[in-house]
């Protein structure tokens, strides 16, 4: 049967901001879906909240609605559009449970909007585990066993019955409070009676533990005439009790045999069945006993997932796309293979390479937080590495991680780190791990020992062994020879030592290494990604590096010449790697606007990236795209086959341009801005002569390199000072400081942070008001895409800060100054391409904070506020277009009819006991955008994408520092009047009555005072509706930190800066006055176009 | 290890090493996608004659153990592999794959850019080949090719047929309901133990097996197995099973299937590269499902050559359209192309045993 003809509008629910679990790959799958189903002339409505995504671009659906993603909105949206049907299961946990709520409230009976792919009861039993359960045993499956307890009594019997160790999890607690794995009675009790106390229902759940058992996942596809594939096996290499997300994993799955394989198979397609999943992937998770091969079921996820999109990457079948399609009525046969072009999408691909995926962390960002993993996942990126051999592709992935390391490196010696640390780091899972258990294998450790302390199945350590062996030979071999032969050398790159790994190994530079082996031939080829092990031939060009005899991108970029009369030219785009705190999806979005501007301008373009959530990542993005760690080895061996016309480093964030001097001094054709002014932004002293040179201001500040040198400059220019190492991203271990004894110990730190270069330090301005400008310069004109104010003061790094566009507060004047300086700046750096600057501005006076002359994180935010695609034109200024080409509208930005707000996401929820206060270290991990025509309506709008919905009655919490309690006064009395009831703190309370608002003093603890209420009681009955908590200074910061946590905990918002009240007052305001309206991007365009054409 | 050579016909040569006993030896060199199932490939008897490339890198992973075998022996000629594995991990193992290898005295090479070969194939067609680790000298190595026997024409059954009857052991299956007689042309062991599992007694017969000897044990249905070479060299086989038409139930798979083509009255003719895997879309097209088979056939049935009003098509492959199941419109035969057993691969045709047992069953109902 081809496609439904009963549909026509369908809406396309996005996954939100990114956050922990939950990441790009969601924009990956959306967009694939905008794609395939608009191709087949389906109208297209999209709800998303993040403006940093492909797929929230206005080409990419008919109507696009950046809204908050709440059964409210929701309803309005399919009130106006009115769509026939309502896709859910590209759009991760987000998109399934609003979906789930709309059927549940009745929302989509009442319009009679159908659900695509999995249905209600489907999503249901696939969910809630207890049915999962339940459906599981009945169709023969084998799950952990488990039984639920209300009294200690019965979590012993059960615990009895089923043998330890287990895990006792309590029903209906946030997170998994309360829920803990005992290995004893005594454990049992203790763990049982304190979580059937914190359960609201008094139940938990106890269940056997399968922690050290290998765990599986198979990704699944099925059609509507019930034929179902199996895309793709995943092994962990980290056993079950650690996130797969937090897990180091391998496609396909390598320790099975076929017959454990196909029962494994078969199992998968029964459950698909038996959930009913009608259309569209699954992803279904399984342990394996290693002793005995029993195999369990653990769960299911009835849509596309993180697992499919790196299924997608490591096999080359675009599991989102298709499960568009089987969606809307095709059958898998009706599809084709895009990559064979002759054979259908109905079988299963089968791969002849390795695929390793590596997860990267943030602990640095959170040091309070401890650095070990369990099943709550904690990683903010991954990054997928393809081999021929799982030796290869796991040293390319850790390099990939871009962590520091430049493979199974030797960051320690292992003769300096205790044996007791070893085995403690091997036991309990960690970040680090997988060194560790090099380190291990150094000091002599057998696999049989390191397996008892990991449970990492012995394959994985025995291949780690053989690494490790072989460094040994090759230092012993160098050590003895101070040589190594070229068969060694050879052998060296197929087991997938990098250039700066074998470069420590013989005491040489890098790029010795790298002239070295191309003297002798050894150098890299490329193999396709083809789905089918070449057994077909593919037209995609998907390729990824290795060491072996044939080089496959040699062969397509030659044929690809033959074919053309006049051969285009090539531009390289180098991604950003995996994801981390200060540089995720924006700048996969910039890369991705890059490649489409500069193939619709006639270029070929080549996409070089390493992340598997990406859309950049997709083959069908770039004319070529090589799957490879972005170092300068990896990149040279792309540029030595493509010899690109140009190479773009700016959009990527700090990953490319950190290797943009090496590149260039490499001879490789750096194109925009020239790695000349790169420099010239970083370097301090120079930059600062040009501030002064065109009379612009900028905070005192100097560079330290010493501690002397340090505290020297702090007392010339005064505290306090904001301190930072240079070259890092995102404002890494970056400080605002108030005295000598914290400048000393933060200089202790910085130098590990970032050895070899000079402490920034610069007179830190406060109260002043943050601005951001993104622009772009042809190299003489320079045109302003947006100038976003910033609701924290300066100080809170700007990743973190809400920000509105256009600016509420700064008037006309001072933005034409601003504009003014932008284009000077930019002139005076000779920026070709985006650049972003950082603004102060205290009274009338604007100090210049920082130049990055690169896209920033704000770009797709502009480019969505204001309709004008920055990245795309700028990548054709960087070719050489010049700005006048593009007839810009002149002042746009600030005229614009509507606001926008844009809000970050932080992920404190994870990291217990990490305080939440913002700081210049930025640590969110995502954003939401809210566009209204009013600030007050767009704040509220963002801060409900934010999952922080600012509140409409009840009481609010109001704490603050003497500074601003004078302000407060104005604050409380406008709630006040809005009829909100206020508790506050004795001093705050004070002021308050005094100023005649009324306030209860309340405890902050229940200090046995019963005539005063306390706050956390009233936070745990959920009576408190808001937060404003703006803490002093550093020393008396931690005050109130167990409060802040206890908001996170019970999901109360909480805002930390008197801007942010400010804000928060206006958006409550505007929710109170009148219903909240919604418009899409195309409707706020065409309303900015007439406006614009009117005058 | 020993460097060593893989030569093809062509006169492309690929470098590897040896990790197993030196020496030299000559096949058709196909190349099998599957992923795992490396043991049962081995011991597949439709190997025989034949080199084969494994696609996947990493081989020997799980190790091999005393149940995943198809016979009794390793049939194929040669092993060609990017990677062996040094140190296997699965529960079950007995044994390494390479140890295995060399207790067998299998000629099996290592580091060879087995996609580069792949493609080689693909392109140019399967060809014959030679793995040597003593002689590295291409002219020689062109002079040996010659006296390489061709896979067309060839009859490989008589090599890897049993030489005498006999009954599979029930290992404490069911009951038989039924007495299938199977021509060994170089029968899996999946296929005797699934036929077991079902409730049948399986006679085991020699391919040159007359049919008063067949009849003699008075089977329900006959089955024809798979196995090696040229379908059009085993006439014995052939003009045998045109006697049990109308006769009983007959079910074919791979070169069983080609024989009753053949029997039809149809031809066969070579594929490129052939198809051996374990990812092939079938469709089914009596129920127009899709089903992913495992393959593992150099020949196919040609569709032009059967006579539409009593032979019709019931399997096709979705890859490139060639015939991949038939069955007789008046009697109860049919065979696939396909590999139901699968052994290795999915389990996804297995439901076409029950049609044979089906038949049987019905035959006897209607005896009775």
């Amino acid at each position: 049967m081809p496609k439904r003809t009963d549909i026509k509008k369908i809406l396309l629910l996005g996954s939100g901001p990114i956050i922990i679990g939950q990441a790009c790959e969601f924009d990956y799958s959306g967009t694939q879906a905008c794609k395939a189903l608009r191709e087949d002339g389906y109208e297209i409505v999209l709800a998303n909240s993040n403006p940093a995504t492909i797929m929230t671009d206005p080409e990419f659906a008919d109507q696009t609605y950046i809204e908050p993603l709440t059964p409210e909105f929701i309803e309005m949206i399919i009130e106006k559009e009115r769509p026939d049907a309502i896709l859910s299961t590209l759009g991760g946990q987000t998109a399934l449970n609003l979906a789930m709520k709309l059927y549940e409230n009745g929302t989509l009976a009442k319009y009679k909007v159908k659900m695509l792919g999995a249905d209600y009861n489907v999503i249901k039993k696939a969910e809630d585990r207890e049915l999962f359960k339940k459906s599981m045993i009945k169709i023969g499956m084998d799950v952990p066993e488990s039984a639920f307890a209300h009294t200690v009594e019965e979590a012993r019997a059960a615990a009895e019955k089923i043998g330890f160790p287990v895990i006792i999890r309590p029903s209906f607690t946030l997170g998994g409070t309360g829920g803990g794995i005992a290995n004893t009675m005594e454990e049992l009790e203790r763990t049982a009676s304190l979580g059937i106390e914190l359960s609201i229902i008094n139940e938990v759940l106890v269940e056997k533990s399968i922690a050290g058992w290998k765990e599986y996942e198979l990704e699944v596809m099925r059609d509507h005439k019930d034929n179902v594939v199996i895309v793709c096996s995943i092994e962990n290499l980290d056993p079950m009790g650690i996130h797969t997300g937090d897990s180091i994993t391998v496609a396909p799955q390598q320790t099975l045999t076929d017959k454990e394989y196909q029962n494994m198979r078969d199992a998968a397609i029964k459950i698909i069945r038996e959930i009913g999943v009608e259309t569209g992937g699954s992803n279904i998770q399984f342990a394996v006993e290693p002793k005995t091969g029993r195999m369990v079921v653990i769960e299911m996820n009835p849509r596309v997932s993180r697992s499919s999109a790196l299924a997608s990457k490591a096999t080359g079948f675009p599991i989102a796309k298709f499960a568009a399609k089987l969606a809307v009525g095709y059958s898998l046969d009706e599809i084709q293979n895009d990559i064979t072009k002759e054979t259908p999408a109905s079988f299963e691909p089968t791969i002849d390479y390795c695929v390793v995926k590596a997860p990267r962390f943030t602990f640095e960002k959170f040091p309070e937080a401890k650095d070990i993993l369990g099943v709550q996942m904690k990683s903010v990126g991954e990054t997928m590495a393809i081999g021929r051999t799982f030796k290869e592709a796991l040293q390319k992935a850790l390099r990939g991680l871009e962590i520091g390391h430049t493979g199974l490196d030797n960051k320690l010696d292992h003769h300096d780190i205790p044996d007791d640390r070893v085995r403690r780091k091997l036991e309990e899972p960690n970040a680090s791990r997988i060194f560790y258990v090099k380190y291990a294998l150094q000091k002599g450790w057998s696999i049989e020992k390191i397996y008892q302390l990991t449970n990492i199945d012995p394959w994985f350590l025995a291949h780690i062994e053989e690494i490790v062996k072989f460094e040994e030979q090759l230092m012993e071999t160098f050590r003895r020879d101070r040589t190594i032969p070229d068969g060694m050398l050879r052998k060296a790159k197929e087991y997938g030592f990098s250039d700066a790994q074998l470069a420590a190994i013989m005491f040489i530079k890098e790029t010795d290494v790298r002239k070295l082996r191309k003297e002798k031939g050894i150098t890299a080829c490329f193999k396709l990604v083809d789905t089918c092990a070449a057994e077909f031939e593919a037209y995609t060009p998907y390729f990824y590096s290795t060491y072996d005899q044939e080089d496959e991108a040699v062969l397509q970029i030659r044929k690809t010449a033959q074919k053309v009369k006049r051969p285009k030219k090539k531009i390289m785009i180098l991604g950003g790697g995996p994801n981390r705190i200060g540089q995720g999806i924006e700048f996969d979005y910039c890369c991705v606007h890059a490649s489409f501007a500069l193939k619709e301008s006639g270029y070929e373009t080549i996409m070089v990236n390493s992340n598997p959530e990406t859309v950049s990542t997709d083959y069908d993005i770039s004319d070529r795209l090589y799957f490879e760690p972005l170092t300068f080895e990896d990149v040279m061996n792309i540029v030595d086959v493509e010899k690109p016309d140009g190479v773009i480093v700016q959009f990527g964030g700090q990953t490319p341009l950190n290797l943009a001097r090496r590149l260039h001094e490499a001879g490789v054709p750096i194109v925009g801005t020239s790695v000349e002014s790169i420099d010239l932004a970083e370097d301090r002293e120079k930059f600062s002569e040009i501030i002064k040179g065109l009379g612009l201001a900028q905070p005192p500040n100097g560079s330290a390199r010493s501690t002397e040198e340090a505290v020297a400059i702090a007392q010339r220019i005064g505290y306090p000072v904001l301190a930072r190492p240079s070259y890092v991203l995102g404002g890494r271990a970056m400080r605002i400081i108030y005295d000598d004894k914290t400048l000393l110990s933060f200089i202790a730190e910085a130098k590990e942070v970032s050895e070899g270069h000079p402490v920034l330090i610069d007179k830190f301005i406060e109260d002043a008001m943050e601005i951001d400008v993104d622009a772009i310069c042809d190299g003489q004109q320079t045109y302003v895409g947006g100038i976003m104010e910033h609701i924290e003061n300066a100080g809170i790094h700007s990743g973190d800060s809400a920000c509105v566009l256009p600016p509420t507060t700064v008037n006309e004047s001072i933005i034409n100054q601003i504009r003014e300086d932008t284009g000077r700046l930019a002139k005076a750096l000779e920026v070709v391409g985006l650049l972003n600057i950082q603004l102060a501005l205290k009274g009338r006076k604007i100090y210049v904070l920082e130049v990055n002359p690169r896209a920033s994180r704000t770009v797709p935010f502009v480019s969505k506020a204001t309709g004008i695609p920055l990245a795309k034109i700028a990548a054709q200024v960087m070719i050489g277009n010049n700005l006048a080409s593009f007839n810009l509208p002149e002042d746009f930005s600030a005229k614009l009819k509507h606001v926008s707000v844009k809000e970050s996401v932080l992920p404190f929820s994870r990291f217990s006991g990490v305080d939440i206060v913002l700081g210049p270290e930025m640590k969110s991990t995502g954003e939401v955008m809210g566009i209204a025509s009013t600030f007050g309506e767009a704040y509220a709008k963002s801060q409900m994408s934010a999952n922080q919905a600012l509140p409409r009655k009840g009481r609010i919490f109001l704490s603050v520092k003497d500074d601003d309690k004078r302000a407060i006064v104005f604050i409380a009395k406008r709630l006040r009047d809005m009829n909100f009831t206020l508790v506050s703190t004795r001093g705050t309370a004070k002021v308050l009555k005094s100023n005649g608002v009324e306030a209860d003093a309340v405890d902050r603890y229940d200090q046995g005072r019963h005539h005063l209420l306390n706050l956390m009681t009233l936070m745990q009955k959920n009576e408190i509706a808001l937060i404003v908590n703006t803490p002093s200074g550093e020393s008396s910061q931690y005050d109130m930190r167990s409060i802040r946590a206890a908001a996170i905990l019970h999901n109360i918002p909480c805002i930390t800066t008197l801007q942010g009240a400010w804000a928060a007052v206006n958006g409550i305001e505007a929710t109170k006055s009148k219903a909240f309206t919604i418009q899409s991007l195309q409707g706020y365009y065409s309303i900015q176009r007439g406006m614009l054409n009117a005058v | 290890m020993k460097d060593a050579i893989l030569y093809l016909e062509d006169g492309a040569s690929f470098k590897g090493h040896a990790l197993t006993v030196p020496g030299e030896s000559a096949g058709e060199v196909v190349f099998n996608t599957a992923m795992s199932g490396y043991q049962e490939i081995l011991t597949d008897p439709s190997y025989a004659g034949q080199i084969v490339v494994m696609t996947y890198p990493l081989i020997g992973n799980y190790g091999v153990n005393n149940e995943d075998v198809e016979s009794n022996k390793i049939h194929v000629k040669g092993f060609v592999v990017k990677e062996f594995c040094r140190h296997h991990s699965n529960y079950r193992a007995t044994q390494s794959l390479v140890d295995y290898l060399n207790e067998n005295k299998i000629l099996a090479i290592e580091g060879v850019d087995t996609r580069a070969l792949t493609r080689h194939l693909r392109v140019k067609g399967v060809m014959r080949g030679i793995i040597s680790t003593q002689d590295f000298d291409l002219k020689s190595l062109a002079e040996k090719m010659k006296k390489v026997p061709s896979m067309e024409g060839a009859d490989l059954v008589k090599d890897v047929t049993t030489a005498q009857k006999y009954v599979w052991p029930r290992n404490g299956g069911p009951e038989p309901k039924f007495k299938v007689a199977a021509i060994d042309c170089g029968i899996k062991f999946n296929i005797l133990r699934i036929l077991t599992k079902m409730g049948c007694e399986v006679h085991v017969f020699p391919a040159k097996a007359t049919v008063q000897e067949i009849m003699a044990v008075k089977p329900d249905g006959l089955f024809l197995s798979n196995g090696p070479g040229d379908p059009a060299a085993v006439t014995y086989v052939i003009e045998t099973v045109k006697q049990f038409f109308g006769k009983m139930p007959i079910f074919g798979i791979c070169l069983g299937h080609q024989i009753l083509g053949l029997a039809f009255g149809g031809g066969t003719f070579k594929l490129k590269f052939g198809h051996h895997g374990a990812n092939h879309p079938i469709k089914d097209l009596l129920n127009e499902k899709i089903g992913i088979t495992s393959q593992n056939h150099g020949f196919c049935v040609s569709i032009k050559g059967l006579k539409p009003d009593e032979v019709e098509m019931i399997d096709i492959n979705l890859n490139d359209q060639t015939l991949a199941g038939i069955r007789h419109k008046k009697f109860p035969i049919f065979s696939v192309q396909h590999h139901p057993e699968a052994s290795p691969g999915p389990h996804d045709a297995q439901y076409l045993f029950k049609h044979f047992i089906d038949m049987m069953e019905k035959q006897q109902t209607a005896a009775s």
